[in-house]
This record gives structure tokens, sequence and C-alpha cells, in this order.
């Protein structure tokens, strides 16, 4: 499959992800693979945990449409787009844009798309359970949709 | 009918994850979100954020978006995926 787009709560392997991205024919001349994580906050806050939420059906319409627009826009070989879903930990994967192209340009540039664009279209949405200090009680927050993103966004 | 979708913060603040609408006779997202405030007057403040985002069978749209029996209507707040 040239373009793979799945919504998941297992998480993935990034060698098995990077190696489906290689075409069999030694077209390929660049792979970029981004993966974004679980971040902690900075002491003395602390992240519990983080719950995904998203629209399903609507979420994988959304990210095979990205795919499709990064194919029209640059020179692509294969494209993956990884999305998990439901409980997470801090340090654990949650997205993974992968790209290969014959040149390192268009994988650079798409990946860049993809993500950017993923970030303020793709119905997911993160709730978070902290610790303000290391002895007070866990609270839970929907994470509010950052300006600087939609910038970004705005770019392509 | 129509059936409408909430998602994350809007579903937990109205306390409702999905409705379906029957007998709504009007073309568009807005005559829909006047048609269900009728019935649920407390949600009208929330229904007029700004930055509250629709969808309309799986795409996103926008106030003046027509709709019809059979669609599917979805209401959520700015993502935060990735």
């Amino acid at each position: 499959m040239r373009n793979l787009v799945r919504v998941q709560t297992d998480d993935f392997d990034l060698n098995k992800e990077y190696n489906r991205l290689i075409t069999t024919n030694s077209t390929c001349g660049a792979v970029v693979l981004f993966s974004g994580l679980v971040r902690d906050f900075i002491p003395p806050q602390q992240l519990v945990s983080l719950e995904l939420e998203h629209y399903p059906l609507m979420t994988e319409t959304m990210l095979g449409k990205l795919s499709m627009q990064a194919n029209a826009r640059w020179a692509l070989q294969r494209t993956t787009i990884i999305h998990r879903t439901g409980k997470l930990l801090p340090g654990d994967q949650i997205v993974l844009v992968g790209v290969s192209s014959a040149h390192r340009t268009d994988a650079f540039e798409a990946a860049q798309f993809i993500m950017d664009k993923l970030k303020t279209s793709a119905p997911f949405w993160k709730k978070e359970t902290l610790m303000p200090n290391p002895d007070s009680k866990p609270e839970s927050y929907w994470v509010s949709a950052k300006d600087s993103d939609e910038q970004l966004a705005q770019r392509w | 009918m129509i059936k409408v979708c909430f998602f994350a913060d809007l579903r937990e603040r109205l306390g409702c994850a999905e409705l379906f609408v029957q007998d709504f006779s009007g073309e568009n997202i807005n005559q829909l979100k006047t048609f269900i405030v009728k019935q649920h007057p407390h949600w009208e403040k929330i229904f007029l954020e700004k930055k509250l985002l629709i969808a309309v069978n799986h795409a996103m749209a926008s106030n003046d978006t027509a709709i019809a029996a059979g669609d599917e209507v979805a209401f959520f707040p700015p993502v935060t995926g990735g």
C-alpha cells in the first residue's frame, strides 16, 4: 500500500514502519520518520496520564486527505500516518508520520506539512491528568488548542 | 432524521454524546442549532461559542453548510491531537 493510515490503541514499531516506507526497487533515496511522544511537565507538576479521544471514521478520512494532499504537492513514494488513541503515559509514542521519496527535500517538507495539518485538522482531543505538585490530588483538564499550531498550519 | 454527535470538552459540558433530531425542516447548520437549542434551552450559550467546530458527514463544515435527512452532524472544540 502506498499510503497507509491507521488509528489504533496499540503502540507502533519504528523499525517496522521504516522498512515499510522503503520501496523494493532501490529508487528510494530518502526516508523521514517523525514520532511524537507524551511529554511530562516541568517539576513540580507531573503528568499522570493522557486520554486521547477521537471521532471515528472522520479521523481516518481527514488523515487520508492529508496523505493525498502531500502526494499532490511533493514527489513521494510512500506515506504512513499512525495515531494512537486511549490512555497513554509519559514517554509513550502518540503519533508517527513517515514519508519516503527519491530526494530528501520532498520527504522533509511533506512530513512537516502532514504533521502541521494533522495538529489543526484531525479530530483528536487530549485530556491530561496531572499532579500540580507531588503531594496534591490528580486533576484532569482538556488541552486547549494553541495559536502557534494554527500559525504553523497556515504557512503551507 | 439527523444524527448529531458531540466530542471531548463539549460532550462533557452538555452531558450528551449524541442525539437524533426528528422533524427538522431547516436547511443548514445554523437552523439546526436553533432547532436543538429550542429543545435544550440551557445549551444556547455553549452553541454560541465562536470556536465551536462543525463537521457534516465527516468533512469540516460551517454554519451555512446545507444539511438534509440522513446526514451526520458533529460539533466539537478545536482539535488537540498529534
